[in-house]
């Protein structure tokens, strides 16, 4: 037999567009995972400051607290914590071998609430920051 | 040559398979919808045939002959007709067309595993898919996730090893004393491990996941589910079940699986291999957690 072709990682990974619930629930979860990792680093360095007394620390958070675009970003956060939550229970429940038939529906349904919760979280986020 | 499902064959199939009910009926219901929205793709279809032809644009590679070692994909245009599957499409276009035009196949009835391909994204059986099922015009290529040695033709070695490494036959520790003594199953046992003795080693689980993708020691779904049809078997006996467990929760066994259930959204013969692996981690954590 003579050589077989090997279509490449690309054309392997290329598939997305062709990916199921459950291959886009695992991408998601483990990108959201990771930005929460990040974001634990931020967030040491930022609470760190009050190492250096109250004055700094204040200023520091006001400071941050008064860019629209931080104020964008921790919406960002809340989706990203929100999905990884919710998918993580759905991730659980198929770990525990519950609703294995349903899987697909309660990524939706991961989904659609971490929307929802985000929406309602606007206001809170935003007010006063443009 | 059809194997469209009548409706009667799918409600005896239901009825004497309880176990299968909830996973199978949605896949069932699930077709039906694809076949309700199918679009009028085929009136348009303009045709040198009477009636209704389907575009099948197929993958086409051959090393062996200079002009063709670049990967391209050809159009068959090919009459259709109801019941005809992509299996039936293929041959018509290769006895018709272009007689190098290669593909395994054998039993057309999804029983031997040779055709499974990569149709409109997703891993198929030729001769268990309708093309009336399907959107058109119909795209086949080779499995993703293996080399190609010809056509739709892809390597299935390492498929194979994989199957082999978990020891799919039955190894009892002790056999009986008389020669002819028969070694019975239970009803029940026999009821857990039914769907697992479906498979039919085609590789559309192996060739549709992600982890297996990036591992290539990863057992895969489907010699994961061979395992779990042995170690699910009362029969064996302790050691070969110890032997057996070792298999399965080896560094490249079942802790790779990540839940994707992209396996068993693909499976022909519609086996609940995520249910299966998820089952011996469980399994796996219980028996490491004995310490008495
Ligand atoms: C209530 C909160 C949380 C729940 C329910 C949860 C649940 C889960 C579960 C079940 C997994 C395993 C996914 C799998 O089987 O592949 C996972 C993975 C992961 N989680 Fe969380 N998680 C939570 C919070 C967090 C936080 C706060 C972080 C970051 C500091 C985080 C970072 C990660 C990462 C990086 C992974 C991927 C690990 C890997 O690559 O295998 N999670 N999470
Ligand atoms: S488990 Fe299903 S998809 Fe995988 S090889 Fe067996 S029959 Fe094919
Ligand atoms: S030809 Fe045998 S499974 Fe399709």
């Amino acid at each position: 037999m003579s050589e077989s072709y090997d279509r490449g990682l690309v054309a392997d990974f290329g598939r997305w567009t062709e990916f199921s619930a459950g291959m886009w629930a695992w991408v998601f979860h483990k990108f959201t995972g990771w930005v929460l990792v990040g974001y634990l680093f931020t967030h040491i360095s930022v609470l760190s400051t009050s190492l250096q007394g109250a004055q700094v620390y204040n200023s520091t958070l006001s400071g941050l607290e008064s860019l629209a675009i931080v104020r964008l970003l921790e919406v960002g956060l809340l989706a990203v914590a929100v999905f990884h939550i919710l998918n993580g229970i759905r991730l659980l429940f198929v770990d525990l071998g519950v609703g294995l038939e349903a899987q697909d529906k309660s990524f939706y349904a991961s989904l659609v609430l971490t929307g929802v919760i985000v929406v309602a979280s606007v206001p809170t986020f935003l007010t006063g920051a443009f | 040559m059809s194997t469209k499902p009548s409706q009667s064959e799918t409600e005896t199939e239901t009825d004497t398979e309880p176990a299968t009910t909830g996973h199978q009926q949605r896949r069932l219901d699930d077709k039906r919808a694809r076949a309700d929205d199918r679009d009028e793709a085929a009136a348009q279809a303009e045709t040198e045939f009477d009636g209704e032809t389907v575009e099948l644009k197929v993958f086409r590679y051959d090393p062996e002959i200079a002009g063709k070692e670049e990967p391209r994909f050809d159009t068959f245009t090919v009459p259709f007709e109801t019941g005809m599957t992509v299996l039936d499409a293929l041959i018509f276009a290769r006895d018709s067309y272009d007689s190098s035009l290669t593909f395994r196949h054998s039993c057309r009835q999804a029983v031997c595993g040779s055709d499974a391909f990569f149709v409109n994204g997703s891993q198929r059986l030729g001769c268990q898919t309708q093309i009336e099922d399907l959107e058109w015009p119909v795209r086949v290529e080779p499995l993703p996730h293996s080399d190609v040695v010809k056509d739709l033709v892809v390597e299935m070695d390492h498929f194979y090893d994989q199957m082999e490494s978990v020891d799919p036959f039955f190894d009892p520790d002790d056999l009986p004393d008389g020669e002819l003594e028969e070694q019975r199953q239970s009803r029940q046992n026999r009821e857990n491990i039914k769907l697992s003795t479906r498979c039919i080693w085609c590789g559309a689980c192996m060739s549709s996941c992600n982890i297996a993708a990036g591992d290539n020691k990863y057992l895969g779904p489907a010699a994961i589910n061979k395992a779990y049809r042995f170690y699910m078997d009362d029969r064996e006996g302790s050691e070969k079940r110890q032997e057996r467990l070792e298999i399965i929760e080896q560094e490249h066994g079942v802790w790779r699986c990540q839940t994707q259930f992209s396996c068993t959204d693909v499976c022909p013969k519609d086996i609940p291999l995520t249910e299966h692996i998820q089952e011996l981690k469980r399994e796996a954590v219980k028996e490491n957690l004995k310490f008495w």
